[in-house]
C-alpha cells in the first residue's frame, strides 16, 4: 500500500486510511463537482430582480379565453351591423345572418367562458355584483344584456316570417335590435379594456390602442363571416376596407413602438404571431379588396373570398396573440 | 373606528428557519408544495402563489472574500419572508367580478373561497404577482391575513411562529413607526444600507405589510412603482367610447352610403 498525502506530516496518523475507501471520496467528489452547473447560478441584483424570477403572475386563463375574445367581438360587430343594415333598409338575408352570428356567438361566449371557470355556478357568482371598476364585470353584464338583445331580434324575425304576429314580431326585432347595437359596440370593444386595465406590461402599455385594435378585428371577423356566408354587398366591401385600414394602422403602431415594455409583441414567437395576425387582418385584405374592385366577376368574388377567409383567420390569431404576449410579459417581469 | 392590521417583516432579524411557510400551511391546511431543488440559494419554494402565502427569499448577492451576511459593510445574503401585501388601493380587489375579494374590519383584503369563480382577474391585477389560481382546484387563492385568528384576537400564525421576531404583528401605523426607530438602529449600528418597503407614494397607495431590507429592494422582487390597474380605466374606457363611434359611424356610412342597395 502507497504512502497517501499528509497534511500534517509531523504528526503521527492515529489511524492509517485504506487507500481504496480514500479513493472512493474522491469518487464521490467528482461526482458531486458534476452536478455544479457549468455557468453560475443566477445572483439577485437590482437588474434582475430576485434570481431573474417573473415579478408578476401569468395569466390563469385556458385556450377558452382567447377564442372567447374572437367570438365575442366577431358577435359583438355582427349585432352593429345587422341592427344598422335593418335601419338602412338593405337585404333582409343579410340583416338575418348578420343576427345570427350574434345569436349563435352570444350563445357560444358564456359556454366558453363557463368552460374557463370549470362549472356553470361559477359563471352566475359574476351575475350577483355589478362592478363598474371591474372590466371583467361590466363585460360580462354587456354579454348578458347582448345575449337577450339578439336572442329579441331572432326570435322576432323567425315570427315575422313563419306567423302571422307581425306588431309583436316587430316589436320584438326592433327592441332586439336596439339591445344588440347598444351592447354589441361594448361587447366589441371592452375586451380590449378588460386585458388593457391590467398590471401585465405589454397589456397596459397599449391600454389606448387596445379597444380600438380588437373593434376592428371583431368588425373584420364579422365582415369576413358575412362574405364566407355569400353577401356580397357594397357596403360590407366598404367596412371591410374600413376595418383593414385600421388594422394596418395598429400593426404600424405596435411596431414603432419603442417602449422596451411591449418588447413580446415584436420579437420572439408571441411577436411573430401578432405578426401574422396583423398582416392577415390588415395589408393582405385591403390589398385583396384593392384589387378586387378593379377585377370582375368571378375573379373579384374570389378575391373577396380570400380576403374574407383571410380576415376571420387573422382576427383569431391576434386575439390568440395579444393573450400568448401577456404570458410572456408576465414571464419577463422585472421590478422597475 | 377600525384598526389597521400590519405585518412588519425584518429582513435583518431572519434567520431563514421558513417556519412562517410551515405555520401558515398547518394552520390554514393549505397543501404542500411539490418539492423542486431549485438550486437557488435556499430557496425552493421560489413564490408566492395559491398554495404559498409566506415565502422566504434567500437573496444572496455577489459575494467578496471576507464579508458574512451580517457585515454592516454590505451583506451579500439576506432573508426576507414575503407575504401578500394587502394594499391600501388593493388591484384584485377592485378587480374582482363577483366580490369575492373583501376589505374585512382589519383593512386587510381577504378572498371569500366560497365566492371566488377561479376568472383569475385578480392574478393579472396583483402587481406583486401575490394571488393565484388553484389549477386543481380552480379558484384563486391568497394569504387571509389569518382572518380566523384575527377575529379571535388571535396574532396571525407566522407571526406567532417566528422564532426572532422578524416578522412583527401590529397596528399599521405603530409598525411604521418601529420601522423608522429599526432603521435608525441599524444605522448607529453600522449598517446603513437597510431601508423601508412602503410604497406610500405609489397607485397602491401604501401597503399594510411593510419590510426592512438592506440593499437594493428591487433584489426583493419588490416594485419601486406598484401599479394598481384602475389607473387605466379612463383612457382604457374612453378608447373604447371613441371605438364603439367609429365603429357605428363606420358602419352607418357604409349602410347609409350604399343607398339600402339590396345586395
Amino acid at each position: 500500500m502507497s504512502e497517501l498525502p499528509r497534511l500534517r506530516p509531523d504528526v503521527e496518523p492515529e489511524i492509517v486510511p485504506e487507500l481504496d475507501k480514500e479513493q472512493r471520496l474522491t469518487l464521490i467528489q467528482r461526482q458531486a463537482m458534476e452536478l455544479i452547473p457549468a455557468e453560475t447560478s443566477a445572483l439577485a441584483s437590482a437588474k434582475s430582480g430576485y434570481y431573474e424570477l417573473p415579478m408578476l403572475k401569468e395569466p390563469s386563463w385556458s385556450w377558452e379565453i382567447p377564442l372567447y375574445l374572437f367570438v365575442g367581438g366577431a358577435a359583438g360587430a355582427s349585432g352593429v351591423i345587422g341592427a344598422v343594415a335593418r335601419l338602412s333598409g338593405a337585404s333582409p338575408r343579410l340583416v338575418r345572418d348578420a343576427r345570427r352570428i350574434a345569436f349563435v356567438g352570444s350563445l357560444v361566449s358564456p359556454v366558453l367562458l363557463i368552460s374557463d371557470l370549470g362549472r356553470p355556478a361559477r359563471f352566475l357568482a359574476m351575475l350577483r355584483v355589478f362592478k363598474p371598476q371591474s372590466p371583467m364585470s361590466v363585460g360580462v353584464w354587456v354579454l348578458v344584456a347582448f345575449s337577450g338583445g339578439a336572442a329579441a331580434a331572432n326570435v322576432g324575425g323567425w315570427l315575422k316570417s313563419h306567423s302571422s304576429y307581425a306588431v309583436l314580431a316587430r316589436l320584438m326585432q326592433t327592441a332586439g335590435d336596439f339591445g344588440v347595437l347598444l351592447f354589441g359596440l361594448p361587447l366589441a370593444t371592452y375586451t380590449g379594456v378588460l386585458i388593457g386595465a391590467t398590471v401585465i406590461p405589454a397589456w397596459n402599455r397599449n391600454i389606448s390602442l387596445l379597444p380600438t385594435h380588437f373593434a376592428a378585428s371583431g368588425l373584420a371577423a364579422s365582415v369576413g363571416l358575412l362574405e364566407l356566408m355569400g353577401h356580397r354587398s357594397p357596403a360590407l366591401q366598404a367596412l371591410g376596407m374600413g376595418a383593414a385600414l385600421a388594422e394596418t394602422g395598429m400593426g404600424a403602431a405596435i411596431e414603432l413602438n419603442p417602449d422596451p415594455a411591449v418588447e413580446p409583441l415584436k420579437h420572439g414567437p408571441s411577436g411573430w404571431l401578432i405578426r401574422v395576425g396583423g398582416v392577415l387582418s390588415g395589408p393582405i385584405p385591403l390589398a385583396l379588396r384593392t384589387i378586387s374592385l378593379f377585377s370582375k366577376g368571378n375573379r373579384a368574388a374570389k378575391l373577396r373570398k380570400y380576403a374574407a377567409i383571410s380576415f376571420v383567420v387573422g382576427s383569431a390569431i391576434t386575439r390568440a396573440a395579444w393573450i400568448h404576449a401577456g404570458h410572456v410579459s408576465a414571464r419577463e417581469s422585472r421590478p422597475a | 373606528m377600525s384598526t389597521t392590521s400590519a405585518f412588519l417583516t425584518d429582513s435583518t432579524l431572519c434567520i431563514g428557519c421558513k417556519a412562517c411557510e410551515v405555520a401558515c400551511k398547518e394552520w390554514n391546511g393549505v397543501a404542500a408544495d411539490e418539492l423542486v431543488w431549485s438550486g437557488l440559494s435556499y430557496d425552493n419554494t421560489l413564490s408566492l402563489g395559491a398554495r404559498t402565502w409566506r415565502h422566504v427569499k434567500f437573496v444572496e448577492g455577489i459575494s467578496e472574500a471576507g464579508k458574512g451576511g451580517n457585515d454592516p459593510a454590505g451583506s451579500p445574503w439576506n432573508f426576507s419572508s414575503d407575504v401578500c401585501k394587502h394594499c391600501e388601493t388593493a388591484g384584485c380587489l377592485e378587480a374582482c367580478p363577483t366580490g369575492a375579494l373583501v376589505r374585512t374590519e382589519f383593512e386587510s383584503v381577504y378572498l371569500q373561497p366560497d365566492v371566488c369563480n377561479g376568472c383569475g382577474y385578480c392574478v393579472v391585477s396583483c402587481p406583486f404577482g401575490v394571488v393565484e389560481k388553484d389549477e386543481e382546484d380552480g379558484r384563486a387563492f391568497k394569504c387571509t391575513f389569518c382572518y380566523d385568528r384575527q377575529k379571535a384576537g388571535l396574532t396571525p400564525a407566522c407571526a406567532k411562529v417566528c422564532p426572532t421576531e422578524s416578522i412583527q404583528f401590529g397596528e399599521l401605523e405603530d409598525l411604521r413607526e418601529r420601522a423608522k426607530q429599526r432603521i435608525a438602529e441599524l444605522k448607529d449600528r453600522g449598517i446603513g444600507d437597510a431601508s423601508v418597503y412602503d410604497p406610500v407614494y405609489s397607485a397602491v397607495q401604501g401597503t399594510h405589510a411593510i419590510f426592512i431590507v438592506r440593499g437594493d429592494q428591487k433584489m426583493y422582487n419588490l416594485p419601486p412603482n406598484p401599479e394598481v390597474p384602475t389607473t387605466y380605466l379612463r383612457a382604457g374606457w374612453t378608447s373604447a367610447a371613441i371605438a364603439a363611434g367609429a365603429m357605428l359611424a363606420g358602419t352607418l356610412i357604409a349602410f347609409l352610403g350604399a343607398g339600402g342597395k339590396r345586395l
